[in-house]
């Protein structure tokens, strides 16, 4: 049927492979159940009595809780008793060149002097990058008292500092391009996401954006940072321009796309899906989303189209199979059990043929038997099955071919509960002969067994299965018939 | 389990004590706001505050109603309302301001108080700013940065760690990280050695070592002795890989839940799931935990044999033995019958799911993928699981691990199961693959580098040096050169003799013998060795960033020196911490456990998703 989740199914999810074993499953599984039935015979004596709480139930209900065991000793809070005096300085980790925080001292001035002689920062002080320096600059513009009023003389070292340590701070007194940067890569440097988003925030507000983008292109870390955040905050639009601006544009069309998400209605996600199509995808994505606009195009026609079918109750498939599930929004394959399951046979030129389906969306031929097969198998259209695997040759003889091995084929009817003398033509098909006998005895398909013995020309294990079935029955005369046959060479 | 256990094992500190100061905070942040109040929680800190604390301590602290935050406007009687709030994800959290609007909105005016938990995060205060509910609203912190969920498993309960920092690379939580330690430091330490290799593990350590330089220092007789920091990215193979050992299957299958599990009714063979607290205290439990799943079995009937043993003493007994029968061995034999019949249920369940699953061909698939052998045929093993849309979550992981140890994919095989896996699971996949392919987890091969798996086993490393170094008994050691791939991968693959799994000799047992994992051998050798030493190239594969410091700590030998504390940046396995109590059980050590939180493959699959609103 339609699944609701493709990874819910358990139509065809089935197995091809030998049961999961350990070491010897059998045993085990035997051993546990003995157990369980040891378990559960003295059950009868300890339910006579309350079911205690030996158990620890835990619950959030608003209701007490009177079960948590954890149950609180009242010991010291203070920690500890003293030992040994010891010189606990804390050690530094020093074979780390690579840490950002040791290579710090070069990054930052360096980077200011390099930008401050390209010319934009020409009309500031000279003296900026040296940081000895400005810190008396604004001294010279206003008396000592009156600057001390309202900005703090934290340094940005001090600065972070302080906001890591959730002291009052303030970010008003980095006003220049230099502080202000100082301050971000002093935030990178401490290695405190908190901090660095909340100098993001600032520089958000009191840079414009180009120039904060530029900036951000040479410090990755502050940059990801950045782009996190905006995220999260949803700020949508000013991503798009930050992605446009590194030229990032794969990274900027998927953020765009991710947005249809948020599109609940199908014509209206339709659209914004082909809105997605000229944005720049690299070339295989742009095929994925091209893939993904022809889907819902198709659904929503499908949808309709049946919906209407259904409830005039025109159609016997709607019926006796009722849809679960409407078919919007389902992947590819999905859509293409639902058009074999409801679909079966209909003309390749309408929407909801499968072989439209299957043309459209470049479906491999073991994808589209796979799907088909569940389909059909699930109805139990054995002759659709069938011909599936029909081909004729040049002369007009028939054979059945498969892309995939047919041992795979009788595991996927056998979930589907074909009946024995569907399944034991297939599993005539399977060419490995030892697998060909498992399966067969796995499915109880005797004829195959027998045919297969009598081919081998193994007497013995033909009388071997002589024993396994029953005397009356019809397996058990064909038996006797072929051991019987003097025609036949047995190889022993 | 192991021949030669070492009975010597030091004892673990006392880590109820982490809750009590957790919960104390909470009380103490629950007085400041005197009067009746009702208390919102987010639904990620439910379970931890659970084990912190019960309904009675907070009724106790004038909490009137207990609500789950449900982003919609509040009905409550109370005027004053304390609102716990699990913080991230912001864009949840994100709805709060409209909660308060709403209230003004009907002429309100309640008083707000948002307590984060583990810390604040300016970007919210910033939010809660442009909103303007500032002054409505304050703000506060609970300082709950470690749940103790065993005695030797702590948890910092911040599954967003490993998204955050890997994918997105945000910093945030590396100071949370360090704080930790430093608590951690403050009430067992000083710790002596401290190794990590990783460069979040570094910036942990940077944060944690300028947190202890700003306060006071106390002396005190040291619980741990040594330190060993991870980051998750270190090794990305071994959480992709099916759990076999019992607590782990338990997680894949059932997923535990900060320290408990729901069973549903298949297990406990009634109509209704029960909640259940898995660890140490449950003794049946405690047995199988570590154990590989094909040898639960046994043990479970022998237990049950004994237990029917036990009973049967009854019959013909007299009166007085009775009683005495009743009052002394009754009690834990039904409570030993209740676990048992629980724990046979859950492995029955177990089996039959994995059944249903073809459990043997996925392992042998992962087997293969692991040692490079007939990866054709691992491809098209893929290939058909995800035609048959079996577990996307499923079929993704195996694509991982064939992108991890096969150096990225070819291309044409790439855009093949690309194409293959969108049909099957859906489109909006691509920001799935974009995610996954931004972490490194599953590649292209870059051009120029196509290299046979032979070709880069044989020709490219396979350093013999380290290959000798790194070997420990009888095990093959093979190590993989990843080039240019980002998450290298060095592989420590078993030889293919029978492995008695009844008696494991190594940390291989927790994957049935096939490989050793990555993040425990490194925490092995470098302990061995006292450092780094030795291992150059193996870290050199593993993009270096390993480092090694010594306290200045008097030299005596104490037991705390064998206690030894790991931290996974970025979530650990449970089979990993099973792999490590084997190696404390040989070595006569006692590893502690401590993590951002315990992933397995499947959530640490969905953090990566991306495909819902």
């Amino acid at each position: 049927m339609i699944r609701g989740k493709p990874d819910e199914d358990d139509y065809w999810n089935n197995s091809k492979f030998k049961a999961f074993t350990f070491d010897d499953e059998d045993d085990d599984f035997t051993r546990l159940k003995e157990s369980k039935r040891a378990v559960n015979s003295i059950r009868s004596l300890v339910e006579e009595e309350d079911e205690e709480d030996d158990v620890e139930k835990v619950s959030w209900s608003g209701e007490p809780v009177g079960s948590i065991s954890w149950s609180v000793k009242e010991t010291e809070s203070s920690i500890r008793s003293t030992g040994e005096v010891r010189d606990q300085s804390f050690p530094k980790i020093h074979t780390a060149p690579s840490l950002p925080k040791n290579s710090s001292g070069y990054s930052l001035s360096s980077l200011f002097k390099g930008k401050a002689k390209t010319g934009s920062f020409q009309s500031f002080s000279e003296s900026f990058g040296d940081p000895s320096i400005r810190n008396y600059a604004p001294e010279l513009r206003k008396p000592k008292s009156e600057y001390k009023d309202y900005v703090s003389d934290w340094t940005p070292e001090e600065t972070v500092k302080r906001m890591q340590q959730g002291k009052v701070y303030s970010l008003e007194k980095f006003r220049s391009l230099q502080d202000k940067l100082l301050l971000l890569d002093e935030a990178v440097n401490a290695h405190d996401g908190n901090v660095i988003t909340a100098v993001l925030i600032y520089l958000k507000k009191s840079l414009s954006k180009e120039i904060l983008f530029r900036e951000l292109i040479t410090r990755e870390i502050a940059l990801r940072h950045y782009i996190h955040y905006l995220k999260e905050i949803g700020e949508q639009k000013l991503l798009v321009e930050l992605f446009k601006s590194m030229d990032r544009t794969e990274d900027m069309a998927l953020m765009q796309y991710r947005d249809h998400l948020n599109v609940r209605d199908e014509n209206k996600r339709r659209d914004f899906l082909k809105n997605c199509l000229s944005f720049p995808f690299s070339p295989d994505d742009a095929t994925h989303v091209q893939d993904h606009y022809t889907l819902l195009e198709r659904q929503i026609i499908i949808e309709a189209n049946d919906k209407q079918v259904e409830s005039s109750g025109q159609a016997d498939i709607f019926k006796k199979y009722p849809r679960k599930a409407s078919i919007l929004n389902m992947p590819i394959i999905t859509t293409l059990y639902y058009s074999c399951f409801y679909h079966y046979g209909e003309s390749d030129g309408t929407f909801s043929s499968p072989a439209n389906i299957r043309k459209t969306f470049r479906i491999s031929d073991k994808q589209f038997l796979l799907t088909c097969l569940g389909a059909r198998a699930k109805l139990k259209a054995w002759f659709d099955v069938d011909a599936l695997f029909t081909t004729k040759n040049w002369l007009g003889y028939t054979k059945k071919r498969s892309p995939i091995g047919f041992h795979r084929i009788v595991d996927i009817l056998q979930k589907n509960n074909a009946p024995v003398q569907v399944l034991q033509d297939y599993v005539n098909l399977v060419e490995d002969v030892e697998q060909k006998i498992s399966l067969a005895q796995k499915y109880k398909c005797h004829d195959v067994i027998i045919n297969t013995y009598r081919d081998l020309k193994d007497r013995q294990q033909l009388i071997v299965y002589r024993g396994k079935v029953e005397r009356s029955s019809s397996e058990y005369r064909k038996i006797e018939e072929i051991l019987s046959n003097s025609q036949l060479r047995w190889k022993n | 389990m192991a021949h030669s256990v070492r009975r010597d094992a030091p004892e673990l500190p006392d880590f109820s004590l982490l809750k009590r100061l957790a919960r104390d905070q909470l009380i103490y942040l629950l007085e400041q706001l005197p009067g009746r109040k009702d208390l919102f929680i987010e639904a990620d800190l439910m379970s931890p505050l659970d084990r912190i604390a019960n309904v009675t301590t907070l009724k106790q602290h004038d909490v009137d109603k207990l609500y789950k935050v449900e982003h919609k406007p509040i009905v409550s009687t109370s005027d004053q309302t304390v609102r716990g709030c699990f913080l991230y994800p912001l864009t949840n959290w994100f709805l709060f301001p409209d909660v308060v609007n709403a209230d003004k909105a009907f002429g309100r005016f309640r008083r707000y108080k948002i307590i984060f938990s583990p810390q604040k995060f300016y970007a919210c205060e910033n939010l809660l700013e442009e909103q303007g509910i500032f002054g409505d609203v304050t703000t506060d912190e609970w300082s709950f940065y470690l749940l103790p969920l065993d005695d030797d498993i702590i948890s910092l309960e911040l599954p967003e760690f490993f998204r955050d920092y890997f994918l997105e690379g945000d910093q945030r939580w590396v100071r949370t990280a360090g704080s930790a330690l430093h608590l951690l430091h403050s009430v067992y330490g000083p710790f002596s050695k401290v190794y990590g290799i990783g460069r979040c593990s570094k910036m942990a350590y940077e944060s944690w070592r300028e947190q202890v330089e700003e306060g006071e220092q106390r002396a005190r007789q040291a619980e741990i002795g040594n330190v060993f920091l991870i980051d998750r990215d270190v090794d990305l193979v071994t959480p992709l890989c099916s759990q076999v050992v019992y607590e782990g299957l338990v997680d894949d299958i059932f997923r535990i839940k900060c320290g408990c599990v729901e069973f549903c009714p298949d297990v406990t063979s009634s109509d209704k799931s029960i909640k259940v607290m898995l660890n140490s205290q449950d003794k049946v439990f405690n047995e199988i935990r570590n154990e590989h799943f094909s040898q639960v079995f046994g043990f479970l009937s022998q237990k049950a044999r004994n237990l029917q043993t036990a009973y049967d003493k009854r019959s013909g007994m007299d009166i007085k033995q009775m009683k005495t029968f009743v009052s002394e061995e009754l009690k834990g034999l039904k409570q030993e019958h209740r676990l048992l019949s629980l724990h046979i249920g859950a492995s029955e369940s177990m089996m039959k799911k994995k059944t249903k699953q073809d459990f043997q061909e996925l392992l042998k698939t992962e087997h293969s993928l692991l040692e490079g052998f007939e990866i054709r045929e691992c491809i098209s093993y893929i290939e058909e699981h995800i035609n048959r849309q079996v577990s996307m979550v499923e079929s993704m992981r195996l694509l991982c691990l064939l992108s991890l140890t096969e150096n990225g994919l070819l291309p044409k095989d790439y855009r093949s199961l690309k194409n293959q896996f969108l049909q099957s699971y859906g489109i909006e996949h691509l920001l799935t693959f974009s995610n996954l392919k931004q972490l490194g987890l599953l590649v292209e091969q870059q051009p120029g580098e196509t290299l046979t798996v032979m070709e880069s086993r044989v020709g490219k490393l396979v350093n013999d040096k380290t290959a000798g170094q790194i070997q420990a008994g009888p095990n093959t050691v093979t190590v993989f050169n990843t080039g240019w791939v980002p998450i290298p991968l060095l592989y420590l693959i078993q030889s293919d003799e029978e492995y008695d799994l009844r008696v494991p000799r190594d940390m291989a047992y927790i994957f049935s013998g096939a490989y050793i994992p990555l993040s425990c051998k490194l925490i092995e050798q470098v302990l061995e060795r006292d450092g780094w030493t030795g291992l150059e190239e193996v870290t050199r594969m593993l993009n270096g960033h390993e480092f090694a410091v010594t306290g200045k700590t008097s030299g005596v030998k104490t037991d705390s020196q064998r206690i030894i504390l790991v931290m996974f940046l970025g979530g650990c396995t449970f089979s990993e911490i099973s792999a490590l109590r084997f190696l404390g059980r040989e070595k006569g050590l006692k590893f502690i456990v401590v993590t951002t939180a315990i992933t397995n493959s499947a959530r640490l699959l969905e953090s990566m998703l991306d495909n819902h609103a």
